[in-house]
């Protein structure tokens, strides 16, 4: 069975025609298989090297530089917080946050909660930095966020 | 022009209802400069935007219509424009207003400058956080398209322009604009030796010229108003230094830290640091006073408070010894915080976002974070603060040791704050005393 989805094969597909190259795709692809499945397979990864005519090395190449994806023995939660520690975040309180929601939900940052509902992430700067600090919950940001805020907007409860 | 008479230009629009809209932002007046750019040459847009002095907005301050004349004059096939939305800088917002508030001003300048380069193809490289303004920019681009500004024959003119949005990945090093060509081909975000510069072998080893957001934002209202008043906003070129380009046009000042009144501010360029904190930002929190000012994004270093006078304007900042204006992002450091936990948290940053490809910035980076965490719990040496020095004294392009400027961006804090600083650190040091604010070990 394939590891791809016919929509993520549709949306591959509908990339290659962007691009002069298809190696050039890999980052497309790499990201509509993470937001489905929550991680990128080793299977997947040879899925998409078959499609743009690659060897999965060079898709793992790419995959492994960029942090942002996970794999299937570190796969994501629902959904994925990150909070932002750099400057402008620090010098109002960021790195306090993260603490705080570390010790809430007993994880270090990178690590998931035992519901499987949230990972939590320590973010360079989310570019937000008017609104310190700020966070982002999958690719979507808010600005001046408390502990509070964050455990209501991400798990429902105050 | 006065500051007090400056009307926003690129921040007209902000806070109108629907102003992400095409039909609002037409009502306004939007793609006439399109239609205008339309019927000249684009050899005459070139000439246009090169009279008004504007200088790439994205950090480097490189004169756009120059760049764009670094192209070969006599290419066949295709030209890439690529645009530069990985903004990544700690303390930089500005695209995000910009393209969440008034995608089709970015837009439009997008396509007059394709028009002026010859590009058919352009991509929109958009940091992956950024997930509203990629919405609000693929439902521009579709209201394009349906409206004859996109695809073929645009206007009736006879050009033809796609242009294809590309999201990043979370990674610092996309915004060096050949780590960003690299991204975009799909490979590590590794940036390349230069000669050749992307104008000549760029994207997919085309002629390719790589431009920021903030920059395209600028363009359709040099075409509107004209060169001159574009050169009617800021600072002139300096008459004794041939090298000077001026600093001309309105700019985006970024302020974040311990003010006030966070947020973002369109002034004539060369505002002084200090009016920008107290006449625009409510001034420095809690009734404190400023210790330090990063005058352009954390890479461009620290001022100190006697010299917030500076004006912020190409020039500027370089006076006092900091890297330079950068992206205008000013972030406040009040007195009550430590010099140390700020270089720390510099020193952090640029470790976690060095690509490693270049030994001096994967080495030195590193070793001056883990440094300085020892210094915080307590275990530093005065002999630490000269080898802070020596480190930051041996990576990036000014002594030559790596391929792109990033290294010189994790540089300038540590030169800055040690220089500007110094007995701060001793007496930190001295004192053995240990940092306060959390430092948490974690993946990514």
């Amino acid at each position: 069975m394939s590891e791809l989805s016919s929509n993520a094969k549709k949306v591959i597909e509908e990339h290659l025609g962007r691009y002069p190259s298809k190696q050039a795709v890999t980052l497309p692809a790499l990201h509509v298989v993470q937001e489905e499945k929550g991680c990128v397979s080793r299977k997947a990864i040879s899925e998409i090297a078959d499609i743009l005519e690659l060897s999965p090395a060079q898709i793992n190449d790419t995959l492994s530089f960029y942090g942002f994806f996970r794999t299937e023995e570190d796969p994501l939660g629902k959904k994925r917080v990150w909070i932002c520690r750099s400057l402008p975040c620090m010098l109002r309180g960021g790195e306090e946050l993260l603490a705080e929601l570390c010790s809430r939900w007993n994880i270090q940052p990178g690590q998931t909660t035992a519901d499987g509902e949230v990972t939590l992430e320590l973010a360079e700067c989310l570019g937000a930095c008017d609104g310190a600090p700020c966070m982002l919950v999958d690719d979507e940001l808010t600005l001046c966020v408390t502990a509070d805020d964050v455990e209501k907007q991400v798990r429902g409860r105050a | 022009m006065s500051n007090e008479d400056f009307k926003p230009v690129l921040l007209a629009r902000q806070g109108k209802p629907n102003s992400h809209k095409l039909e609002t932002y037409k009502a306004d007046g939007g793609y006439q400069a399109l239609a205008k750019a339309l019927a000249m040459k684009n050899t005459e847009v070139i000439d246009v935007v090169k009279a008004s002095g504007l200088r790439g907005r994205g950090g480097a301050g490189f004169p756009t219509g120059l760049k764009w004349t670094f192209l070969p004059k006599d290419v066949s096939g295709p030209i890439y424009l690529c645009i530069n939305g990985d903004e990544s800088e700690p303390g930089t917002f500005n695209n995000r207003v910009l393209i969440e508030q008034d995608p089709h001003q970015v837009l439009e300048g997008i396509v007059i400058s394709s028009f002026a380069t010859r590009t058919t193809t352009a991509y929109f490289y958009l940091r992956y956080e950024y997930g509203r303004c990629y919405r609000v920019l693929k439902d521009a681009i579709d209201e394009m398209y349906a409206n004859n500004l996109l695809g073929k024959n645009i206007l009736g003119s006879g050009y033809d322009l796609d242009v294809h949005l590309h999201r990043g990945a979370c990674a610092y090093i996309c915004g060096e604009e050949t780590g960003l060509i690299e991204s975009l081909e799909g490979k590590r975000a590794w940036p390349r030796i230069k000669p050749p510069f992307p104008a000549i072998e760029g994207a997919f080893r085309r002629p390719t010229v790589v431009n920021n957001v903030e920059t395209m934002a600028c363009i359709p209202h040099i075409l509107n108003h004209g060169a001159e008043w574009f050169m009617s906003m800021g600072v002139p070129k300096d008459p004794n230094n041939p090298r000077d380009a001026g600093s001309y046009g309105p700019k985006l000042y970024c302020i974040s830290g311990h003010v006030n009144k966070p947020g973002l501010v369109e002034l004539p360029m060369g505002i002084s640091a200090r009016d920008l904190i107290d006449k625009h930002a409510g001034g420095v929190w809690k009734g404190r006073k400023a210790k330090a000012v990063v005058p352009g994004g954390i890479s461009m270093g620290f001022m100190s408070e006697k010299e917030l006078d500076t004006p912020l304007d190409f020039a500027g900042p370089g006076r006092v010894g900091c890297l330079g204006l950068g992206t205008a992002a000013v972030i406040v450091i009040d007195d009550h915080t430590s010099m140390v936990d700020v270089l720390y948290n510099a020193c952090r940053f640029f470790a976690h976002e060095s690509c490693g490809q270049c030994t001096p910035c994967r080495e030195g980076t590193a070793w001056s974070t883990k440094i300085l965490e020892r210094i915080r719990d307590g275990r530093g040496k005065l002999s630490d603060i000269d080898l802070l020095l020596e480190i930051s004294g041996s990576m990036g392009t000014i002594p030559g040791t790596t391929i792109c400027g990033l290294a010189d961006g994790a540089a300038w804090p540590m030169k800055n704050a040690i220089h500007k600083f110094r007995p701060e650190f001793e007496e930190y040091i001295q004192s053995g005393r240990r940092s306060e604010s959390p430092a948490l070990a974690g993946s990514h």
